[in-house]
């Protein structure tokens, strides 16, 4: 392997990484304050995607519009998800709350089914994304660019919102301890609705930006990169935030080295995906990042 | 007393009139299996327009309604089995119609062969499906004659020795055409450059496409579902491919294009039918015009050939003048020579469609036709 190709390798690797890292955030976050597993955000994820694509063709407005009106109202989604299938249940053994998860899974995916359509829909590019940047031998697409910069910055801002205001301070009180927080007067509920909001603002900006690069949308599509994010928040060590973007680099880049220096194997990186978990599961079950905090958000 | 035992045995004669003209059935129902939901679903909703015309211009055999029994396989393999087992068992239908994917239809197939019911796939193309079955059949051409076709087409049409490949491991489809391509390929003296593979539904290509760029292939033949390939073309020009784009029958669908938008500029397919295509029959004309009428959209390859496969099933019970399963079986078997919209059917001994291809290549958003390549 040449060093030009390993480098374009690297590019492919991180713009990928940095798609599952952003959906990994929003994964390990729930988990961090609830201590559960929300597999619904996959489909949570692909309901960001309908929004934008039905805010652009049906009420042609501007993609920038449709944007914040995507996000905002799957934000909504996730609060009325939590408010339907995991409030009524929190006091129940955890293993409930496990299975209405999965439940509103199922249910939002066949939803989709049924509302959009099972058959894909092409999503449209605005033109800024339609770009590449060539340095030397190396092809940047605008999309990978915006992709990175992006969950950076929405990496920051939830670091801020976590660590820097008083929503965040109540978010952790929570994360420690549930009873002791609501006797210092934290609002729990209010709390843990904003959580899920910012969690699905999050799937919903992973989904757009994934729409973006990948630009065909079906209602299973959150499935994959719902189950990746899940391996690179676990890899990171869940409920770590900083944990789940490494984790999304890292699965992102091995994902893509793995066909890049082993062709003869590219059938197998979903497993490989796999294979990585149970490793992390067997070894090191906290995650990269598990042992050196103590808080966990 | 013995008028008590005469009305019983009035009754119960009428009752077993009555039934038996009931078992003898208003309606002669067909069952089809298609993918509605999952990743075919697109395959699976054109494939019902076919159908759906065909039974509205003709509606009747042997003097009875048929209805025909939709099920979806949800592009699944193990649901494709139990759809058919469902179709047969359940609804007693005469025959099965579908699927769209051979992955699909081979267990469906399967399940058809053992339950002795005829089966009559209209696009499945991987020659598993019929081979060794006695009860399946095929309205379509069979994947060694599409890779060899294609094959030749890169190595002396275009004059290109390096071709890679990009395989859908999930699909024997995919595995198969790619294995015949690869076959005729180095026979004609060509080299396969990369051996890449990816599964189904799987949405991001970049490293295969570096590893292919960086092989130096002058043609690309990606014989996937066209969702995932519309995928590949947009990542490989992205990232600096300038070489040509082939595959099968399963590109030449207008979502290809609407997905990969002028990514999808050049690629060539093999396929069933084009409308420019000079073989046209009056069978042709009509059915285009109908479709266009009924559909108010161009008409696509896939419900070509499913709206031959219900007239080529009606005629074939015609002839058998029974819905015997086997009776039909023997008369599909006999079919020569079938005037079908998308070209004459003869079935061979090996239960497949002899007939010819057409070649489509996307010019300015729109396949247009480039050649017929007789078998």
């Amino acid at each position: 392997m040449t060093l030009d190709i390993f480098l374009q390798n690297l590019v492919n690797g991180l713009s990928l990484g940095g798609l599952y890292a952003l959906i990994a955030i929003g994964y390990t976050m729930v988990y961090g304050i609830l201590r559960l597993i929300n597999f619904a955000h996959g489909e949570i994820f692909m309901l960001g995607t309908y929004f934008l694509y039905y805010g652009v063709l049906i009420f042609s407005l501007p993609w920038w519009l449709s944007f914040i009106v995507a996000i905002i109202l799957t934000a909504l989604t996730g609060i009325l998800t939590e408010r339907v299938a995991y409030r009524p249940l929190r006091k129940a053994p955890r293993i409930s709350i496990l299975i209405s998860a999965i439940g509103v899974s199922f249910l939002l995916q066949n939803l989709g089914i049924v509302v959009f359509s099972g058959v894909p829909k092409a999503f449209t590019r605005p033109e800024i994304f339609n770009k590449i940047f060539i340095f030397g031998n190396i092809r940047i697409s605008s999309i990978n660019i915006a992709a990175t910069i992006i969950s950076l910055i929405f990496l920051m801002a939830l670091l801020y919102i976590v660590y820097r205001t008083k929503t965040g301070l109540a978010m952790r009180a929570i994360s420690t301890d549930v009873e002791t927080a609501r006797l210092m007067a934290v609002n729990v509920d209010n709390t843990i609705s904003m959580t899920f909001a910012i969690g699905s603002a999050l799937a919903a900006v992973g989904g757009i930006l994934w729409a973006l690069k990948y630009p065909q949308i079906f209602p299973v599509m959150g499935m994959i990169p719902g189950i990746k994010a899940f391996i690179a928040a676990v890899l990171g060590g869940i409920g770590n935030i900083v944990g789940a973007m490494i984790g999304g680099f890292i699965l992102g880049l091995a994902e893509i080295m793995l066909v890049g220096f082993m062709p003869e194997l590219s059938g197998y990186r979903d497993a490989f995906a796999f294979v990585i978990l149970i490793f992390i599961l067997l070894f090191k079950p906290d995650g990269i990042m598990g042992k050196n905090v103590q808080e966990k958000v | 007393m013995k008028n008590k035992i005469i009305c019983l045995l009035v009754i119960s004669l009428v009752v077993f009139v009555s039934s038996g003209v009931m078992a003898q059935e208003e309606v002669i129902k067909i069952g089809v299996f298609e993918p509605m939901t999952g990743p075919f679903a697109v395959g699976g909703e054109i494939s019902m327009q076919g159908y759906r015309l065909a039974q509205m211009q003709n509606p009747t055999v042997l003097g009875k309604e048929v209805k025909l029994v939709v099920v979806d396989n949800k592009s699944d393999k193990v649901e494709a089995a139990n759809a058919v087992s469902k179709l047969v068992e359940k609804d007693d239908v005469v025959a099965v119609l579908g699927s769209y994917s051979s992955g699909l239809s081979l267990p469906g197939g399967e399940v058809a062969d053992k339950a002795g019911i005829p089966m009559l796939t209209a696009t499945a193309t991987n020659p598993l499906v019929t081979m060794g079955k006695e009860y399946v059949f095929r309205a379509c051409f069979i994947d060694p004659f599409q890779g060899e076709a294609l094959a030749k087409y890169t190595y002396e049409n275009l004059g290109h020795s390096k071709a890679a490949l990009l395989v859908d491991v999930a699909q024997d489809y995919s595995v198969g055409l790619a294995n015949f391509y690869r076959r005729t390929f180095e026979e004609l003296g060509g080299e396969i450059v990369a051996d890449l593979k990816y599964q189904t539904g799987d949405q991001d290509f970049s490293a295969q496409m570096t590893e292919i760029i960086n092989s130096g292939a002058e043609a690309l033949f990606f014989p996937g579902y066209f969702g995932d390939v519309a995928l590949i073309a947009i990542q490989g020009r992205e990232l600096g491919y300038e070489g040509v784009y082939m595959g099968g029958d399963t590109l030449d669908n207008p979502k290809l294009i609407e997905i990969a938008n002028e990514h999808a500029e050049g690629v060539i397919a093999t396929t069933f039918y084009h409308p420019d295509a000079p073989a046209s029959t009056e069978a042709s004309m009509k059915f285009v015009e109908s479709f266009k009428e009924e559909y108010e959209e161009n008409p696509n390859s896939v419900s070509v050939m499913t709206y031959d496969a219900y007239n080529m099933l009606i005629e074939a019970i015609e002839r058998a003048g029974s819905t015997e399963p086997d009776a039909i079986r023997d008369a599909l078997s006999a079919t020569e020579g079938f005037d079908g919209a998308g070209g004459t059917i003869t079935i061979d001994d090996g239960n497949n469609a002899i007939r010819p291809a057409v070649a489509v290549k996307v010019v300015d958003g729109e396949f247009t036709y480039e050649a017929t390549i007789n078998p």
